[in-house]
């Protein structure tokens, strides 16, 4: 059997166009909240990053800082996170997950503790953003013995020969930063160069699913139609913000925004 | 765990750049793996390149001035009535503090690999000055990340970095202290590192910048034990070196060279910020045994809460008001090769009165922090134990806070 992450993608390209990904913080602005976010956006979106939020980010730049703020602020813990997903898996139109943040958080529940607590929720994926290769070896493995893809990142500064290494050892999917940046950043390099480096890592591992992520919008997103999948966070992250600042639904808001982003890559 | 003899603490790390197995290491992102190791194959060729640490002494000693002074602090061995009192005056380093030491081999590494741009962060504003200074001293451009909260706090050493034409980019997020600050510069690299060199301004984050930071302020100990010599003409039977400890860098540079003494003979006593006395917050994880946790890139212990969210911290001291401690010093705790407290900030302002009363020594908040322990040991020591406490920094730019707390006149009268 395929897993849900595999599936997802395999489903995109039968519409002939790239996954979307999308990327939201657990808890924001509150529990109840960002569990009807991931709900709404489901009818859109393909597969679910959920934001694991933490108060010394190395990597994210100011929405997705100000989302995670925010969450915390409002008392969101570890467990409350599983709580969301679990909920949100029981939903008749729910997507895979996958979790993405630092390692300190699954360090401090204890490697073991979180993979069970994942399996039990219903997470299918983990993105971590400080634990690279070849630090990620042992965990890796743990995540693919618990049947959860571990998500390898790759960035413009990966070496070809770190490149064939990651690679061989990543899982179903991979996650290429399109740019030296945090996350949010405008998208400083031409579309053309990214998608160069995309397919150099389509030569190297054809079967697996390879994502662009980091400086994907409403206005470049349709530059990269003929990707595996797209991600898209910041500018959620920032819409997020916006409706609280205007007193407007979220919910709604970001759901037009997925659709719109799903429109101009169909 | 065990410490080695014979081998530098700074490269007693393992493959992965842990020491003792789980102190450091590369908790980083993927983009920045490659200037990473950039960086640590030019340092590892650098530091046993013997043009390089030549280049490297000539601008220690012309420029930041060594050795800086080593004086015992007669009166106020004579105040305390115990051990003598002795200090290693750093403060005296072009600057006023340590933090010259780790500006200048960042600057030296980056005009070698041909950056143009230099970044750093600071707390109490010294690691920025200096790094302003050196930057500028070596044609260098330079930003400094500094916590809206520091930048009120230490205006003095503000006005110093933009003197020397550095960018000042306060930090709003989090606590808007060091913690956030060096977040912030980690991030600026993670966007810029093509172009950009970074600075870490302790032996904290990833761990080449532990060891480059642990390398350039060993300078200190280097002085320190050909002064010892000069003075008693050997390393006197019964030393106790104490040192005030925020990531660590001045405190690891004060005892480097005696690492492989025994420490019956030379022992280490680091001091941590314990924070105001009726707040529950401190900055002295390893005093209050906080758990082990990741923080900007390397595994310490650090004050968290049990989800892993970092703690906020309180400290008089912007320079020790740091939620993690250096890996190296979580090593020495652990091989019981140093022994850790904290002082609070009432008892090291007492300190800071003490010593100035007494000495023509201005310590900042930062080793006045030191003073209070050790003037406290000295009382129960024997007249032959020598007592060295490491004055890493001037009180120049505590001027505001001391004249707050303590009242203008005190200030002013030193």
């Amino acid at each position: 059997m395929l897993n849900p992450i595999n599936l997802a993608f395999k489903n995109a390209k039968k519409e002939n166009r790239p996954a979307l990904l999308t990327y939201t913080v657990a808890g924001d602005s509150s529990k109840k909240q960002s569990l009807e976010i991931l709900k709404a956006i489901s009818n859109y979106a393909d597969i679910l990053e959920v934001g694991v939020p933490h108060n010394t980010p190395v990597a994210d730049g100011g929405q997705i800082q100000t989302s995670a703020y925010r969450a915390i602020k409002n008392g969101i813990k570890m467990n409350d996170i599983f709580k969301i997903v679990s909920e949100y898996k029981k939903s008749k139109n729910s997507k895979p997950v996958i979790f993405m943040g630092y390692y300190n958080m699954i360090f401090q529940y204890g490697e073991n503790n979180f993979l069970k607590e994942c399996k039990k929720s219903g997470v299918n994926g983990l993105i971590v953003v400080d634990l690279p290769w070849p630090e990620n070896k042992i965990f890796s493995k743990k995540c693919k013995k618990n049947s959860i893809n571990f998500i390898q990142l790759l960035s413009p500064t990966t070496s070809n020969k770190r490149l064939k290494s990651i690679t061989r050892d990543s899982h179903d999917m991979i996650y290429y930063i399109s740019m030296l940046s945090t996350t949010g950043g405008k998208l400083k390099v031409s579309p053309k160069k990214i998608l160069a480096n995309y397919n150099k890592i389509k030569k190297v591992s054809s079967k697996k699913n390879c994502v662009i992520g980091f400086g994907i919008t409403e206005k470049t997103i349709s530059n990269f139609k003929k990707t595996d999948g797209l991600v898209v966070g910041s500018q959620i992250c920032k819409e997020i913000t916006r409706s609280l600042n205007n007193r407007q639904n979220p919910v709604i808001n970001v759901s037009k925004m997925v659709n719109k982003l799903k429109k101009k890559i169909s | 765990m065990k410490l080695k003899k014979g081998i530098p603490v700074i490269d007693q790390g393992d493959r992965l750049g842990f020491w003792g197995g789980k102190f450091g290491g590369n908790f980083v992102p993927e983009t920045l793996k490659k200037p990473i190791e950039d960086l640590e194959i030019q340092f590892n060729r650098l530091k046993n390149d013997k043009s390089f640490i030549k280049e490297r002494d000539r601008h220690f000693n012309n420029w930041i001035g060594t050795p800086t002074r080593f004086i015992k602090l007669n009166n106020l061995t004579r105040h305390i009535g115990g051990a003598q009192i002795w200090s290693k005056v750093v403060s005296d380093a072009n600057g006023g503090a340590h933090k010259i030491y780790n500006a200048t081999v960042h600057c030296l590494l980056a005009k070698r690999s041909g950056k143009k741009v230099i970044i750093g962060d600071t707390g109490a504003g010294y690691a920025g000055k200096m790094l302003s200074m050196a930057a500028k001293k070596f044609g260098l451009k330079c930003k400094i990340f500094m916590g809206a909260k520091d930048i009120k706090r230490q205006q003095p050493n503000v006005k110093a970095m933009k003197k020397n034409g550095a960018d000042v980019i306060p930090v709003y997020s989090g606590s808007q202290t060091l913690v956030d600050a060096v977040s912030e510069c980690m991030r600026f690299w993670v966007a810029n590192c093509d172009t950009t060199a970074m600075c870490v301004g302790s032996t904290v984050g990833p761990a080449v910048f532990v060891r480059i930071c642990g390398w350039s302020t060993s300078q200190i100990s280097r002085e320190l034990k050909v002064q010892l010599i000069n003075e008693f003409g050997e390393v006197p039977k019964k030393l106790k070196l104490y040192n005030c400890v925020g990531g660590g860098s001045s405190s690891f540079g004060f005892w480097n060279e005696f690492m492989d003494y025994n420490k019956k003979q030379v022992e280490f006593i680091g001091i941590e910020a314990g924070g105001p006395s009726q707040s529950k917050k401190h900055a002295a994880p390893l005093t209050y045994g906080s758990k082990i946790g990741i923080l900007h890139g390397a595994a310490q212990y650090v004050n968290q809460n049990s989800d892993g969210q970092i703690e906020e911290t309180e400290s008089i001291s912007a320079g020790l008001d740091y939620p993690g401690v250096s890996p190296l010093h979580c090593f020495l705790k652990d091989t019981q090769r140093a022994r850790y407290t904290a002082a609070s900030d009432e008892e090291a302002l007492k300190a800071y009165q003490i010593v100035t009363k007494y000495e023509n020594l201005r310590p900042s908040l930062e080793p006045s922090h030191a003073f209070s322990v050790a003037i406290k040991e000295a009382k129960k020591l024997s007249k032959d134990t020598i007592v060295i406490v490491n004055s890493c920094g001037d009180a120049y730019k505590d001027r505001g806070i001391l004249e707050k707390k303590l009242g203008k006149k005190y200030v002013k009268s030193n």
